[in-house]
């Protein structure tokens, strides 16, 4: 049995610990500076959550959703904020630090002469960004239990679906890195970045969207980023729907990972 | 374990960039202990080689053993026991010199207090103890590259892999890397290195092959290659004229060759003095004369030509 076991154990173990070895790296390069970069992407989302969800939800009033259920705006609005900053956080990382660590400063030509493999740096960029990713949710949810926008249970249960869509879109970004070019490239992504913040049903439900439109909407990872966390922060038990995001994050982070470490393989090992 | 068998052997190796052939087909093979070298002209395709057997490069065609497995299937386990220096240092830059020593080594998963223990232990090996604290980007090109040894030994490796070690060095800076290169020789490290630096082949490799456009072109130890591709002594001639060339005709005879170059006759002959007093009795006078012994560097140039490739 033991013997059966083990040697699985161990090829586990090894790309696990090399994964781990990359995102401590990235936790020796930490410098004082980095720290206020981290601080400005978290106070973004919560100015947003303030302005829109409080200022302009004090004209809106409040929102009756399609299931019938009535919520204040910015309780409608804080999940999608939190989605959006779970989603900049990783994607900060996963983008520009890991193209400038693999095109400009060589890191990973370096990496990939020990055992670690292209899959294996790509799993402990993700993490290393997913760590960022995760202290904004936190952060994020203290602030919206703070305004009573959501409970403390709920917030606890909304924290690891944050850290999921923080792994989808890390993962994604990533993937999307390797076929960068150049820093100009990453105008557009940031372009992209800004359509799906405001079109992935964060500030109006999809269903106000003309059909035609909604279901572009709907497919969009954040708009089930949103869904999935904001089914959980208000409560309307969408058992089923929120499955349903789950898996098409955990589908989206995989795919990500497969292709960003494929397309390292290609531009690395050559 | 690998006692007797080679530790990298290739039968055929290819390496080809789209259609572009970097490698043509290649034997070799690198016995436990040894010192290998790699010479040949830019472009040659020595760096493409290494980081074949570095496996970090896949093999197009061929054959490639490496501690006696396979790059394609085993790369993290070979790599867990080899050591790398490429040809351009990729030092990490955010981190400090010390740190580049200790972060690498986890990537073998070292532990970390073994880590620290060795990467002191390294940077006082290469001389580096004073700056452990630095940054990389202000060393200077020597320091950094004797950073980029010494990460190359953080895991203890069996064999090291050493791309154009000691390229833009200062004499100072290169006798202490061939000094230390020659205590890990000592030590039963297995070397493999390329360089442009005779002095360096002659100095440190127990066997080399010179390459060129892709191909093997001579294998032996520096001795072996100077008794077969050359004479045992040169005679250099500096005549007062326009051309060196039409001496060419006057000197035929003396010696197995004579090759003019702008600026003065060769002779490769066996016996130098001798070769003079010949020149003399055919009433030449060169306004100079040097006698020298066969060096790497004429075995080279005869191989690969004089002539730029790119
Ligand atoms: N990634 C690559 N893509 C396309 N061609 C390449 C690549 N790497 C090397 N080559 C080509 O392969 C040939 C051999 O290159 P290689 O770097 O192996 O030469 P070298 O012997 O190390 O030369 P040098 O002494 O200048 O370092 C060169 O013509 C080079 O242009
Ligand atoms: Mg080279």
């Amino acid at each position: 049995m033991v013997a059966l076991v083990l040697p699985r154990l161990i090829s586990f173990e090894g790309p696990v610990r090399r994964s781990m070895s990359v995102a401590e790296r990235n936790a020796a390069a930490l410098r004082s500076a980095y720290w206020l970069v981290m601080i400005s992407g978290f106070v973004e989302p919560v100015v947003y959550l303030l302005s829109i969800g409080i200022g302009v939800g004090g004209l809106v009033g409040d929102l009756t959703l399609p299931s019938g259920a009535v919520v204040d705006y910015a309780a409608f609005v804080a999940p999608a904020m939190l989605a959006s900053a779970a989603m900049s956080g990783a994607l900060a990382e996963a983008t520009f630090n890991f193209f400038g660590k693999m095109k400009y400063m060589r890191l990973y030509e370096g990496m990939l002469a020990t055992p670690v493999r292209p899959f294996e740096i790509a799993l402990g960029e993700l993490a290393w960004a997913m760590v960022r990713g995760s202290l904004y949710s936190a952060a994020f949810l203290v602030v919206m239990v703070a305004l009573d926008l959501t409970t403390v249970g709920r917030a606890l249960l909304a924290f690891p679906a944050a850290v999921l869509v923080g792994f989808a879109f890390g993962s994604l970004g990533m993937a999307f890195s390797t076929f960068m070019r150049s820093w100009q490239d990453f105008d557009l992504m940031g372009s992209a970045q800004f359509a799906l913040f405001l079109f992935s049903g964060t500030f109006v439900p999809a269903e106000s969207y003309h059909p035609a439109l909604r279901w572009l909407v709907e497919v969009t990872p954040l708009y089930r980023a949103v869904d999935l966390i904001r089914g959980i922060s208000i409560g309307t038990d969408e058992v089923l729907g929120g499955l349903i995001d789950v898996g098409y994050l955990l589908l989206v982070t995989a795919a990500g990972l497969v292709i960003a470490g494929r397309r390292m393989t290609t531009l690395l090992c050559k | 374990m690998t006692e007797g068998r080679p530790l990298i052997e290739a039968t055929g190796l290819v390496k080809r960039f789209g259609s572009f052939t970097a490698v043509d087909g290649i034997d070799l093979s690198v016995r436990a202990g040894e010192a290998f070298g790699f010479l040949g002209p830019n472009g040659a395709g020595k760096s493409s080689t290494m980081r074949m057997i570095g496996c970090v490069s896949p093999v197009t065609a061929g054959e490639l053993r490496i501690l006696g497995l396979d790059p394609a299937r085993d790369g993290p386990a070979i790599r867990a026991r080899l050591g790398v220096c490429p040809q351009s240092d990729n030092l990490d830059p955010e981190l400090t010199v010390a740190e580049n020593l200790t972060t690498y080594a986890r990537f073998f998963g070292i532990p970390r207090k073994v880590a620290r223990a060795r990467a002191a232990e390294l940077l006082d090996f290469v001389q580096l103890g004073e700056r452990a604290g630095s940054k990389v980007e202000p060393l200077s090109g020597g320091m950094k590259r004797r950073l980029t040894i010494a990460r190359a030994l953080i895991n203890e490796p069996e064999v090291v892999l050493l791309d154009e070690p000691t390229t833009g060095l200062d004499p100072q800076a290169r006798h202490l890397v061939w000094e230390r290169l020659f205590r890990l020789k000592q030590r039963g490290v297995t070397l493999v290195l390329t360089t442009h630096y005779m002095d360096e082949a002659e100095q440190l490799c127990d066997r080399l092959v010179v390459m060129d456009a892709g191909r093997i072109v001579a294998e032996g130890s520096p001795r072996d290659l100077i008794a077969r591709h050359s004479t045992r002594e040169v005679v250099e001639l500096r005549f007062l004229a326009e051309s060196q060339e039409v001496f060419v005709d006057k000197l035929a005879g003396i010696g197995s060759r004579v090759e003019a170059l702008p600026d003065r006759v060769l002779l490769y002959v066996d016996d130098g003095d001798a070769a003079v007093a010949t020149v003399h009795d055919r009433a030449l006078s060169p306004a100079s004369v040097l006698v020298r012994r066969s060096s790497l560097e004429d075995v080279f140039l005869h191989l690969t030509g004089r002539t730029l490739v790119d």
